[in-house]
């Protein structure tokens, strides 16, 4: 089976890759390019373990295919740390202790950084209806909710 | 598997219509991808149709009339204020569809074209009296939502047939809409019962409306007699209890995983109710 | 195990809120869990299952696939060890069919391919014939006459004669006379209660990478709860020496007791054997839920007698509990947890094991109680209802305390349960108003916890700092809490401490991680293991000054002379000692390995309040409060954590999780799109209040805290629903069709 030339944008960095035009852009972030950080929970849109931004815009990766990237930019969680420095979010999700076993944070903070860049003062509700998407079935999501309340009051008051 | 990316939507027909395998069109992709995943369908030839012109803009015509490009994200559409306000229940439709990543991806014309009797914002497209444009090989026509689902997971279109846009038609004065549906939980599931209503009001008194259905039958449903027990009411007791019946009486579900055929019949009531008040009290003027 | 000087007091590392030492690897992406390994020359495995719930298997023919590009191997039963017996045998059984799939998702064959799509395209193309056979899937019918019998001799010796054959195992325990007890009774109310299966729904499905050898040589890298099981059991499965497979845990995404069952470990090793080159499998969410192990559906009667005073005269329950096609469904745990919570001078407890065409049940969460504490504690709820009694006054009017007998045998240490019960009622949720269409709930819930063997090792680095290998995976901020007791013990900084989870070849036997035995026993191990390492560096300071080993005593990190006859010498710090110790004797470890059996159990109260719409029988959880004895909480923040993760899966099995069957005995919601687990829309904040009633069996009083959190929810919603919408539900979950035939059932009168 042929396989797909593309060329695409990860975290800022430009990369290509081939690909089946049957693999996802879950598939070929994790076999590929070797960022592990999206993980596949579900591979049907149901859990958002897998979430990563498409030009900004919150998507699940095993619901977009590999070649559908071409040309766009793609931000994972290994995007969201500075080269020295946490995210706030990032920082807030220890410190809170959001995450037990941490297979859904990734994909948590991905959706929740994207929250914040479009509404940065979002009520719990929002938060809440926001992050519907993204299972986690360790925490009840208390812990989570409030980290990410603290984080957009925590970036207010700094901006 | 090939995967095309035609740029008109002339090319797009034209390679499903020359197709002989299974042929999927790729918008949103967030049922094509499910099937692929899961086995259940794996295309032969899968046309992405985001290259073509035109696909992703939400175009408020002189008229009043909206055109929906087939490849609009839901997403796209609730952050269109203006849209909101003239059709608020089809965008609210849509927006209830799976999660935030899925309202990045996800797209009416997907939604319609998936055929699924439980598709969120069928009910309110039909409800709203929208039709889609569409190119086949025969050339462009255009078909009423409520005309395009034939049956779980069948379509009225044919071979070669892809839809290009979505097309509202202008709200008007005193005009409303609303859906409402029933989940088990607050998000992320499939409609047990779906409602859409729109009516338009002159004063007090409904002088127009519709009504449709999802997930009580193998499409959803355009409910004239429910429609009736509105038409010159003023949404009284009496009207609401007419329209509950008429919609009850229109049920014909079955009973899954997801609901039985008795708690469906009485939640379509119920619903009707609930979103026949929103429609109403939107085509009022309120928010 | 009792421990003379049970410390209570005077804490500095135990007791604060650290932030996890894998703290930065999980919010970065950095943590490898299981699916997140690779290998060179890695193959992709996958597995076919049976679609039908019971069938024989005629023929497997992979001849189609074989010849495929990339496909390298091709392993079906006979690839496996003969002779097995016991529950070796069962398990090998459920991780390859035989001559027969029992359940829908049984595992008949598997092959290895380059990529997992060119594996997935190879297995579409095994052809495998089947005959069908009747099947059942209900807990009641697989007990009734005329039920196909899953598999003929399975019982064992405690069942009764005239049992149908899928009944495998039978217990029985209790005091007193109950029919005395239920004439003493101003008012006896029986019910019976029924339960769905529920899955543990962990986000990271089951993964491995195995490579085995000719030579027997094996690896392993999987997301388990125990690898020194996984490693026994496939050494086993594949008859091969233990030794011989190395066994690494990955960061485990979840597992809540699913994940102490071997599925896809062997399979991956003999695919391996077979290609010579390592094999990784990660299930998909489909297969999660049709062939793990979710726990048992039941079915259970319940009848409680109360005199009007709020006293229970007696107590009896049966509970017949379907654990798939396998022995094992865990009825002596419902029976023994039923009553727990209460001093009984009658009772009694039946418990019926029944197989049934569906996937093996394995572990969730404190498995078999929460059903228990769902029909006991809404028998309680009505008894209260119909005599006019406070719910808490009542349940503190029976409660259990130290020296009660307990309902299953054993007279109670000191427990916590009345103090649960007086913390709820100060809570301010018990007496917060209520809006109309709300009401309010409460239960109780128990768990035993399980010490287990455990063996951890403590090396120190020539720095001071301290290494600590551990074999107990970290599920849920384990790391953190055990580097607390150990910086504690040796008085040094938390930051000092690095705990590793360590693989099998390096630390003694270590058993799965479950029975909430992870904090407790490992934590003890860690402290014992750090009070090894004090005499040891005691023991270098007496050389250094030229004392008596005694005559040394370890105080805030340092060696000091014990007291003024000791000797006149400046405190040793540990990094002193460390520094120095290649040349006063080598390296120093401390370690310790043993089967703690000292685990305290544990008591909760929950109190929910619940809306329910009363067109649609939707509910809706607006308010909820967990009460919970943690013995000690060691980092209270993840101790919330368990307590609001347990409600929470306790509110999804309530209100919408279940597993539901067709009429061809096929699952029919393998997914997470019906298979409903709460989103976080939801949930309401979850409210916690730790209770501390030291755990005499714990250096520091820890009792187990994972599991007790899932018992109370499911009886609580229930009878919050009840006080809600006036009817009462008996069978799990309370799904709104399910509420609005009980309203409507009330309205018709």
């Amino acid at each position: 089976m042929s396989q797909i030339h593309v060329t695409t944008t990860v975290n800022g960095d430009e990369v290509e890759f081939l690909c089946d035009p049957r693999e996802t852009m879950l598939d070929v972030l994790r076999d590929r390019l070797g960022l592990t950080g999206a993980k596949e929970g579900c591979g049907t849109g149901d859990c958002g373990a897998c979430s990563v931004t498409l030009d900004g815009r919150l998507v699940c990766s095993c619901l977009m295919l590999g070649a559908e990237a071409e040309g766009r930019e793609i931000g994972t969680v290994e995007g969201i740390a500075t080269d020295e420095d946490l995210h706030p979010l990032q920082k807030k999700f220890i410190e809170y202790a959001a995450l037990q076993c941490g297979i859904c944070t990734p994909g948590i903070l991905v959706a929740t950084k994207n929250l914040l860049e479009k509404n940065p003062d979002p009520t719990e509700t929002e938060v809440r209806y926001w992050l519907a998407g993204n299972l986690c079935r360790c925490t009840g999501y208390d812990k989570i909710i409030r980290a990410v309340m603290d984080t957009a009051a925590e970036m207010r008051g700094a901006s | 598997m090939r995967y095309h990316t035609p740029e008109n939507f002339e090319d797009a027909s034209a390679i499903a219509a020359g197709a002989d395998g299974v042929t999927r069109f790729l918008a949103g992709g967030t049922d094509v991808l499910v099937q692929l995943r899961s086995d259940m369908v794996t295309p032969d030839d899968l046309i992405d149709i985001k290259h073509i012109a035109g696909v992703h803009d939400i175009t408020p015509l002189r008229d009043g009339s909206w055109r929906i490009g087939a490849a609009v994200t839901g997403a796209e559409m609730s952050e269109n204020a203006l849209l909101g306000q003239a059709w608020p229940g089809v965008v609210e439709a849509m927006d209830l569809i799976g999660s935030t990543q899925v309202q990045g991806r996800a797209t009416l014309a997907g939604n319609l074209c998936n055929g699924s009797p439980a598709a969120d914002s069928v009910p309110a497209m039909i409800a709203a009296g929208a039709t889609v444009s569409v190119i086949g090989p025969d050339g462009s026509r255009e078909i009423a939502v409520a005309d395009v689902p034939t049956g779980p997971g069948k379509t009225a279109l044919k071979k070669g047939e892809v839809v290009t846009a979505v097309n509202l038609p202008p709200r008007g004065h005193g005009g409303g809409d609303a859906y409402l549906r029933f989940i088990p939980r607050t998000e992320m599931d499939i409609a047990v019962v779906g409602c859409a209503v729109s009516l338009t009001r002159d004063g007090d008194t409904i002088t127009a409306a519709r009504v449709s259905l999802g997930a009580v039958a193998p499409t959803a449903l355009l409910v004239e007699d429910a429609a009736k027990a509105l038409i010159g009411s003023a949404l009284d007791d009496a009207a609401l209890e007419a329209l509950a019946k008429a919609a009850e009486a229109a049920c014909k579900p079955i009973d899954d995983k997801r609901g039985t055929i008795r708690f469906r019949t009485h939640v379509a009531g119920v619903l009707a109710k609930r979103a026949a008040r929103i429609a109403y009290d939107r085509a009022g003027g309120a928010k | 195990m009792a421990f003379d000087e049970t410390k209570t007091e005077g804490f500095k590392v135990v007791g604060t809120r650290p932030n996890r030492p894998d703290g930065i690897d999980k919010v970065t992406g950095r943590a490898r869990f299981g699916a997140d390994a690779t290998a060179p020359g890695m193959l992709h495995g996958v597995i076919v299952r049976s679609p039908h719930a019971h069938a024989r298997i005629l023929k497997i023919d992979t001849s189609e696939a074989e010849a495929m590009k990339g496909v390298h191997a091709v392993v079906t039963r006979a690839d496996f060890a003969t002779g097995l017996t016991g529950e070796n045998w069962n398990i090998l059984e459920n991780v390859m069919a035989g001559e027969t799939a029992l359940y829908d998702g049984h595992a008949v064959v598997a092959i290895a391919a380059t990529s997992s799509l060119a594996a997935r395209d190879a297995a579409k193309a095994i052809v495998v014939d089947y005959e069908v056979l009747p099947h059942v899937t209900d807990v009641d019918k697989a007990m009734a006459e005329g039920a196909p019998v899953i598999r003929e001799g399975a019982a064992d010796k405690s069942v009764p004669a005239g049992l149908h054959p899928n009944v495998v195992r039978y217990h029985e325990s209790g005091h007193g006379d109950v029919e005395t007890g239920f004439a003493e009774a101003d008012l006896v109310i029986e019910d019976s209660f029924r339960t769905e299966a529920t899955h543990q729904g962990y986000i990271e499905p089951h993964a491995c990478l195995a490579q085995l050898g000719n030579d027997g040589r094996g690896e392993i890298w999987c997301c388990t709860q125990g690898h020194w099981n996984v490693q026994k059991v496939c050494a086993a499965l594949l008859g091969i020496e233990t030794s011989k497979l190395r066994v690494t845990a990955s960061e485990i995404g979840g597992g809540f007791g699913g994940k102490t069952a071997v599925f896809i470990e062997p399979v991956a090793l003999a695919l391996s054997l077979k290609a010579n080159r390592p094999v990784k499998i990660v299930m998909t969410r489909s297969e999660c839920f049709r062939a793990t192990g979710p726990t048992s559906s039941t079915s259970m009667d319940v009848k409680i007698g109360m005199k009007k005073d709020g006293t229970i005269t007696a107590a009896k329950g049966v509970f017949r509990l379907q654990g798939g096609a396998f022995p094992g469904a865990p009825m002596e745990f419902t029976a023994m947890c039923a009553f727990a919570p209460y001093n009984l001078a009658n009772v009694s407890q039946i418990g019926f094991d029944v197989m049934s065409n569906r996937p093996k049940q394995a572990a969730y969460r404190a498995p078999g109680s929460p059903m228990a504490a769902f029909a006991v504690e809404s028998v309680i709820d009505e008894l209260c209802e119909q005599l006019g009694l406070d719910r808490i006054e009542t349940r503190l009017k029976n409660a259990s305390k130290e020296g009660t007998k307990a309902s299953f045998g054993p007279t109670w240490d000191r427990i916590g349960l009345v103090e649960c019960l007086e913390a709820a009622k100060a809570h301010p949720h018990y007496t917060a108003p209520l809006k109309p269409g709300q009401g309010r709930g409460i239960s109780c819930g128990f768990w035993f916890n399980h010490g287990g063997e455990t063996a951890v090792q403590m090396a120190l680095s020539e720095d001071g700092t301290v290494q600590l290998s551990v074999g107990t995976p970290d599920i849920g901020g384990s790391r953190a809490s055990m580097a607390q007791m150990a910086a504690e013990e040796l008085g040094i900084p938390y930051e000092n401490v690095r705990t590793t989870i360590a693989d099998t070849a390096t630390l003694g036997y270590n058993e799965i991680s479950h029975g909430s035995r992870v904090t407790y026993a490992s934590g003890l191990a860690t402290i014992e293991a750090a009070r090894d390492t004090i005499r040891k560096l005691c023991k270098r300071a007496a050389a250094k000054w030229g004392i008596d080993e005694e005559a040394v005593s370890w105080v805030d990190g340092c060696a000091v002379p014990s007291g003024p006859n000791a000797g006149d010498f400046d405190p040793l710090p540990i990094a002193r000692i460390a520094k120095s110790m290649g040349r006063t004797g080598g390296p120093i470890v401390g370690h310790y390995e043993a089967t703690p059996e000292g685990a305290g159990v544990s008591f909760a109260t929950h109190i929910v309040d619940a809306e329910v719409d009363p067109e649609t029988g939707s509910t809706r959880v607006v308010r909820y409060t967990v009460v919970q004895d943690a013995g000690k909480a060691i980092h209270p923040t993840y101790v919330e954590g368990q307590y609001q993760g347990g409600a929470a899966q306790g509110i999804g099995w309530a209100l919408n999780e279940e597993y539901i069957y067709g009429a061809d005995g096929r699952l029919q919601n393998a997914g997470f799109l019906d298979y409903r687990i709460p989103v976080a829309s939801d949930l309401p904040m979850i409210d916690t209040v730790i209770v501390e009633v030291p755990n005499p069996g714990h250096p520091y009083g820890v009792r187990g805290v994972g599991e007790t959190s899932i018992c109370p929810p499911l009886a609580a919603i229930a009878n919050a629903v009840s006080a809600a919408a006036g009817v009462r539900l008996h069978e799990l979950p309370m799904s709104p069709p399910r509420i609005l035939a009980a309203l409507e059932k009330q309205a018709a009168g």
